[in-house]
């Protein structure tokens, strides 16, 4: 606006300066080789890995098949494992020092930690997934409640359809309550702090310690006991929200404080207060962040079993009133079903298994696209819009200075 | 002379004003003024938005405190009748005023052990090798599996433990009880001492409790380390690379001590939710209430699923009994996690490790 006007009056000063002393180097005539690759195996390493495998499986079977009364899978498993590790070193120590027998020893035990924790933890999803499928075979499955399914009814009739619903509006409830509180509690911890924000964050760090049946049962005898009477989906929204309310406000508190500071100092340099810094700068560099905390928090809140175990109460009838009666949610109906000792109900168990599991990836795949980026790093789409905001901002200062300029103009004319 | 130059601001018109305010020279007649506040008297929205963010954090602390305080009233008519007792007391029948959490704490603690040993090594070995054996996509794609896993439900595990585990571990049960019997804890007798081999010897036992709960929270313990590993210093890493350290020898000298902070807070954080789990816990577990030293063998009990299993025909007092139990739980977390954060705050990394 003003300074537009100011920068014309300055004369050009930065054409006097000496010529730069930085040399540029000279890439001519210097030849470019292939780019070597620093953590490629080489050969050797790959068959002396090879050979250890084999060597292993050959001493295992050897010993489970023919020489020792050994048996069992898991056994078996183990001795192969002990012995391709011992094989292994044998095989790297004919070419290499001791230090390097432990290097290649380690990132093989490495290696093999994460390809059984990934087997196991893949293996637990699928297993869930798998046994479940039959049941999300039947589109019945998705759209009708047990009310008129029997124990020994086949899979075609009955379903989930009444703890789906009843998922969604307790998590739903307990959202509409955690999250504004929750970021709010976080705004208040990061941006107003003093003494009892320091307090506030000490009591919230303290409550994520509590465990999730002691906040179902804190709600079962201060709210179902004393006041309702009886068991509903409001008591255990309240419930969740106990339980992810300091979740959320740590996540929250955590993307709040990766907000740069110069961000917010030069909002106030330009004199906006405290509550415009808020709500323009801090809120919307972390809005993908405090999304994804959101989302992770809602994730943990819609699995939880325990506090709903003694607050929502077990019905096989569909009940949209989250005051009145009892309602159930997916992981209750899991743990409701594989009680039974019926096939077919325990099938039913593993479908709403699945269902829930599914939930909780879309849940998680969308807090990937929506976040997993730092604060203030646009998307394409919202690098063009700001570009644009910034392009219009432009052209309104010059068309502002420019009818400044003309205002000016005409009445420094008349002196002379 | 002085010149204070006063900018109004009027967006309202769309137009900027300057006014400039050319003091007065001269002797000034007047006394000298307080110094002026430099603090600024905070606008109308700003007060709103102090006040606003203050409820929210005293609605916030009111809730937590209110939840720390009815517990600790309500526990307390249970804790007049037993005392201390209640710290040693086995048995559990509120009825009969004879009632304690020495058998229940101990499975607890048992079960969350059993979780630690199976889970810190897997842990610590897949997290290492996430930060510093793996590259490119491969890194990425294990990174979001390993978050994606973390939140998995407890049922799902639950599952997975009673319709798969159960059946499928009693072999390794039995075969450590044979070989490792010699260790009291892996032994599996009945009472007269005599060794059991039967198969139904092996099924709920807090081992397999354990393993259950060990690979429910292997993913917070991997993902929590892993950050902490990952903010070791490039340039500590290349200087041991340059003194001619082998990875591993780079490992442990830089990224493990590097990392201890972040080692510990994740471990006392799973501790924390293996102390808490309730549903897979509950699923598989037969309850005793009587100390097991013998981690291989049915039965065990756990502090949640005693409020679990015994919260619906509890009466008035043996509700306030369940508190007491449900409290000690809270505090034994509570002093795990403020360890935890201790620890992490007074090491050099892991600041950023929080979850």
């Amino acid at each position: 606006m003003s300074l537009t006007t100011l920068e014309q009056l300055e004369p050009d000063e930065a054409t006097s300066e000496a010529e730069a002393r930085t040399a540029v180097p000279v890439k001519d005539g210097i030849e470019v080789g292939p780019r070597l690759r620093l953590r490629s195996a080489r050969l050797d390493d790959r068959y002396a890995l090879l050979g250890a495998v084999a060597g292993a499986l050959a001493i295992a079977i050897l010993l489970f098949g023919w020489i020792a009364p050994l048996s069992g899978f898991v056994g078996f498993v183990v001795v192969a494992f002990l012995c391709f590790i011992g094989i292994y070193a044998l095989l790297v120590s004919t070419t290499s020092d001791g230090r390097e027998v432990i290097d290649r020893v380690m990132t093989v035990v490495l290696a093999s930690a994460g390809v059984i924790l990934g087997t196991a933890l893949i293996f637990v999803v699928a297993y869930a997934l798998v046994r479940g499928f039959p049941a999300l075979l039947h589109l019945n499955f998705f759209f009708q409640d047990m009310e008129f399914a029997g124990p020994l009814d086949g899979l075609d009739v009955g379903g989930v359809a009444h703890a789906i619903v009843g998922t969604l509006i307790q998590i739903g409830i307990a959202l509409a309550i955690s999250i504004p509180l929750g970021i709010v509690t976080a705004l208040f911890l990061n941006e107003v702090g003093g003494r009892f924000a320091r307090f506030v964050r000490t009591v919230v760090d303290a409550m994520t310690a509590l465990p999730s049946i002691v906040a179902g049962l804190f709600i079962y005898s201060a709210v179902i006991l004393v006041f309702t009477h009886q068991r509903s989906g409001f008591a255990a929204a309240l419930a969740i929200t106990v339980m992810m309310l300091p979740i959320i406000v740590r996540a929250s508190d955590v993307v709040l404080r990766l907000v740069a500071g110069s961000l917010r100092e030069a909002s106030y340099a330009l004199g906006a207060s405290k509550w415009r810094t808020v709500w323009q700068v801090v809120l919307p560099t972390a809005r993908s962040g405090l999304v994804t905390a959101v989302i992770l928090g809602t994730a943990r809140g819609i699995g939880e079993t325990s506090p709903v175990l003694l607050t929502s109460g077990v019905t096989s009838v569909m009940n949209t009133n989250p005051f009145e009666g009892p309602m159930i949610s997916l992981p209750l109906q899991v743990f409701d079903f594989v009680r039974s000792p019926e096939p077919n109900i325990i099938a039913r168990g593993f479908g709403a298994a699945a269902v829930l599991l599914l939930l909780v990836l879309a849940l998680f795949a969308i807090a990937r696209v929506i976040g997993g980026r730092g604060p203030g790093d646009l998307s394409p789409r919202q690098q063009r819009a700001a570009r644009a905001a910034s392009e219009r901002d432009v052209e309104r200062m010059d068309a502002a200075a420019a009818r400044r300029l003309a205002a000016s103009a005409e009445p420094l004319e008349e002196p002379q | 002379m002085s010149i204070g130059a006063v900018v109004s601001d009027d967006r309202s018109a769309g137009e900027v004003t300057t006014t400039v305010i050319l003091a007065e020279e001269g002797p000034s007649a007047q006394p000298p003024q307080e110094p002026r506040s430099l603090t600024p008297r905070p606008s109308r929205s700003d007060s709103i938005f102090r006040s606003v963010a203050f409820a929210a954090g005293g609605a916030t602390v009111a809730i937590m405190l209110a939840v720390g305080l009815f517990l600790s009233l309500r526990a307390g008519s249970a804790l007049q009748v037993t005392g201390f007792g209640f710290l040693v007391e086995q048995q559990w029948s509120p009825e009969t005023g004879e009632f304690g959490i020495a058998a229940v704490l101990f499975g607890t603690i048992t079960i969350a052990v059993i979780a630690m040993c199976v889970s810190v090594p897997l842990a610590l070995g897949t997290s290492m090798l996430i930060s510093e054996v793996l590259t490119g996509k491969l890194k990425q794609w294990s990174i979001t599996v390993v978050d994606l896993m973390a939140a998995v439900p407890s049922v799902v595990f639950g599952l997975w433990g009673v319709f798969f585990l159960q059946e499928n571990i009693i072999p390794v049960s039995r075969w450590i009880s044979t070989y490792f019997g010699w260790i009291p804890f892996f032994a599996v007798t009945d009472q007269t001492g005599e060794p059991l081999t039967d198969a139904s010897a092996f099924t709920s036992s807090a081992f397999i409790a354990g393993v259950v709960v060990a690979l429910m929270v292997v993913p917070t313990q991997t993902s929590i380390m892993r950050e902490a590993f990952m903010q070791a210093p490039a340039g500590e890493r290349e200087a041991a690379y340059a003194l001619g350290a082998t990875r591993w020898g780079m490992i442990t000298a830089v990224v493990l001590p590097f990392g201890r902070g972040g080692i510990i807070g994740g471990t006392m954080l799973g501790l924390g939710r293996a102390l808490g789990e309730t549903i897979a816990v509950y699923m598989i577990i037969s309850p005793i209430f009587s100390i097991n030293w013998q981690v291989l063998k049915t039965g065990s009990n756990s502090v949640s699923a005693l409020i679990a299993l015994r919260y619906g025909e509890a009466s008035e007092f043996a509700l306030s009994a369940l508190m007491a139990a449900g409290l000690v739980l809270f505090l034994v977390t509570l002093v795990i996690n403020f360890t935890a954060a201790s620890v992490v705050a007074r090491s050099r990394s892991g600041a950023e490790s929080e979850v």
